[in-house]
């Protein structure tokens, strides 16, 4: 299984080829980057010696153009697919079919990955981007038990890539209009979820409180580790009762299912976060490889170690991990 | 301007499905959208079903009946059921996920591409043209403007028989996912959910923790807090160049909405402010009216 890893800067791309990823994904600097932040993502410069580099290593280099385009700004995605193929990136991963569709017709030889944001989750629309775009790869939407990746990849008319460490989405990754129902800016237009400008930190007389465009998120008492506002991971009030009625603030963490997800077939392995610290993807890739490799040794004898998994908890959203949908009873 | 009836989004037992369908048979509707699109679970309508009562609304109303599937397929069993759903050969059908589109397209059958595709771009509307779209519903984070432009572009590239239907009144769906969060507010497993869904006709309301409705849980599907309602804002969907008005059903009250928006449409006057929000209308967050703002 190939390890896919995150990179919003060059420090970051270095660390994460150093550490043995067999992959890495970047984006643009502009809105056609569903990790679109300030100070965020590789110019042209960074970006040629990062293809340098890691094609000199034998590694990939993959380009997310993964937002999907308003009619207004539909020429610069074109740019975008036309940069990515100047660079002689390894692939280019989209979600919109117009965008796909263009970079099929006009660069035959760019191999297209489906994004998860183009919200694939079954063998008919696989079939569809790949009959109609030739798609050699798709990443699944984080919403497939495990049972369910198994039965897709055994029918898939392509290779599988699936999320294994990150951020949860618990929604339907291309399908969530959450966050612009709230802020106006959306994962699909702007590639943004929960945007930092619209969230606002107070000490009120109830405790720290958060707010998103001044929608109550959550509150915290004083001994209470306090997380990033995202939408779904708030604390609301359903029936009198004030729970995470959505989803507690975790992360997915998959170290566990490298036998299985190995055995279902899956081709790679994805690993979330362009946005954060060269440091973090340095220590997730680190793991990951150590884990990857010891499977490959000994696949029978694979287990996942402590040491992995404190690793990895320390790294995640309010230091705890969850299989999400892989599991079942997550569900 | 036509009047478009959306499908049920929630969950009601078949007697109170009918009995609704028997009621807005009799409305001045163009079209009504039938189907389950939410959950797999939720039988009380098998498709024989679901076609039986399109049949009887054929025959009753002088409406296009169409039919909808599932937004997000997971399993194998539902794929099996959407191809059948596809290949029904009675009803025009709506694809609400690209499985739909491909199974339509591969039986080169034209259809309604729903909220949950995404078409945001002319270019987009031209791909999906070509397996076969004839009308589409816009994402309901679109706005006016872009809707538009979408329209615009996609004429520039020759498509012009593509009609454009706008999510007009109604809570919205904003999210879809594999965690049941009706069952989760009840503390039953998602596999043991006791179809807890069919107690709450419009959905659980989420509050804030300072009581504001936020959103609004439908067993996996998140809907806005705030229902939607663009009857104030009828001018500028004309002149958008937008030919349905979707009316998604609500438990009460819903032959007061369709008879108010055929009175706007018949020329008369538009309220000049509604209850509901129209935020996504006029380019803003969707949960904002737009007179709060002072956008009219």
């Amino acid at each position: 299984m190939q390890l896919v890893c995150p990179a919003g800067s060059l420090p970051a791309l270095k660390s994460a080829l150093r550490e043995g990823a067999d992959a890495i994904y970047v984006g643009f600097r502009d809105d056609t980057n569903a990790r679109h932040f300030a100070g965020l993502n590789l110019d042209d410069r960074q970006l040629r010696q990062g293809v340098e580099l890691i094609h000199s290593a034998g590694k990939q280099l993959y380009v997310a153009v993964n937002t999907y385009p308003g009619a207004a700004g539909w020429a610069r995605w074109q740019r975008a697919v036309d940069h990515a193929a100047d660079l002689g990136v390894d692939a280019l991963i989209a979600a919109d079919c117009a965008v796909l569709g263009y970079a099929a017709r006009r660069h035959p030889n760019l191999a297209l990955h489906l994004s998860v944001q183009g919200s694939a989750t079954n063998v008919a629309a696989l079939a569809f981007y790949h009959e109609r775009y030739g798609i050699r790869r798709a990443v699944l939407p984080r919403v497939l038990s495990l049972a369910q990746v198994r039965q897709v990849a055994a029918n898939s008319p392509v290779p599988i890539e699936v999320f294994a460490f990150g951020s949860l989405c618990i929604m339907a990754e291309g399908r969530c209009h959450l966050s612009s129902y709230v802020t106006g800016e959306s994962p699909n237009l702007c590639g943004v979820c929960s945007p930092a400008k619209a969230v606002r930190w107070s000490e009120e007389p109830e405790g720290l409180t958060s707010r998103l465009n001044d929608v109550l998120i959550d509150r915290y008492a004083p001994d209470e580790p306090a997380g990033y506002p995202t939408l779904c991971k708030g604390r609301f009030v359903v029936n009198g009762e004030r729970f995470h009625a959505l989803e507690e603030p975790t992360s997915l963490n998959t170290i566990d299912l490298i036998p299985q997800l190995a055995e279902i077939g899956v081709a790679a392995v994805k690993i979330e976060g362009r946005q954060r610290s060269p440091a973090y993807v340095e220590q997730v890739t680190r793991v990951w490889r150590q884990a990857l490799d010891s499977w490959q040794r000994a696949p029978q004898n694979y287990r996942a170690l402590t040491q992995w998994q404190d690793a990895l908890d320390k790294l995640s959203e309010g230091h705890q991990t969850t299989l999400g949908a892989y599991h079942r009873s997550w569900q | 301007m036509k009047l478009s009836l959306g499908p049920v989004l929630f969950y009601w037992e078949r007697r109170t499905l009918l009995d609704f369908y028997a009621q807005m048979a009799e409305q001045p509707l163009d079209a009504i959208t039938i189907g389950e699109t939410v959950c797999s679970k939720r039988r009380a309508m098998s498709l024989d079903n679901w076609l039986g009562l399109g049949r009887e609304l054929q025959q009753q109303s002088g409406a296009q009946i169409l039919i909808s599937g599932l937004a997000l397929i997971e399993a194998a069993s539902e794929l099996s059921s959407l191809r059948r759903l596809c290949a029904n050969g009675e009803l025009r059908v709506e694809a609400s996920d690209m499985g739909a589109v491909q199974i339509l397209g591969s039986l080169g059958v034209e259809f309604v591409g729903g909220p949950a595709l995404n078409v945001y771009n002319g270019h987009t509307l031209a791909e999906l043209h070509a397996a076969g779209l004839r009308r589409w519903v816009p994402p309901v984070e679109c706005s006016g403007e872009q809707i538009h432009a979408v329209i615009e572009q996609a004429r520039e590239l020759g498509i012009n028989d593509v009609e454009t239907e706008v999510f007009a009144y109604g809570h919205m769906p904003l999210a879809y996912s594999a965690r049941c969060f009706t069952a989760r507010a009840e503390n039953r497993p998602k596999d043991d959910c006791q179809f807890c869904c069919l107690n709450y006709p419009e959905g659980m309301s989420m509050l804030s923790q300072e009581g504001m409705p936020l959103f609004t849980l439908n067993g996996i599907q998140t809907m806005s807090g705030e229902a939607s309602n663009l009857l104030a804002d009828y001018a500028s969907l004309r002149d958008c160049g937008v030919d349905l008005l979707r009316l998604s059903p609500r438990a009460e009250g819903m032959v007061d909405v369709v008879q108010a928006f055929d009175r706007v449409r018949k020329g008369a006057t538009p309220p000049l402010a509604v209850t509901g929000c129209n935020g996504y209308w006029h380019g803003r967050p969707g949960m904002l009216r737009s007179d709060e703002v002072n956008l009219c």
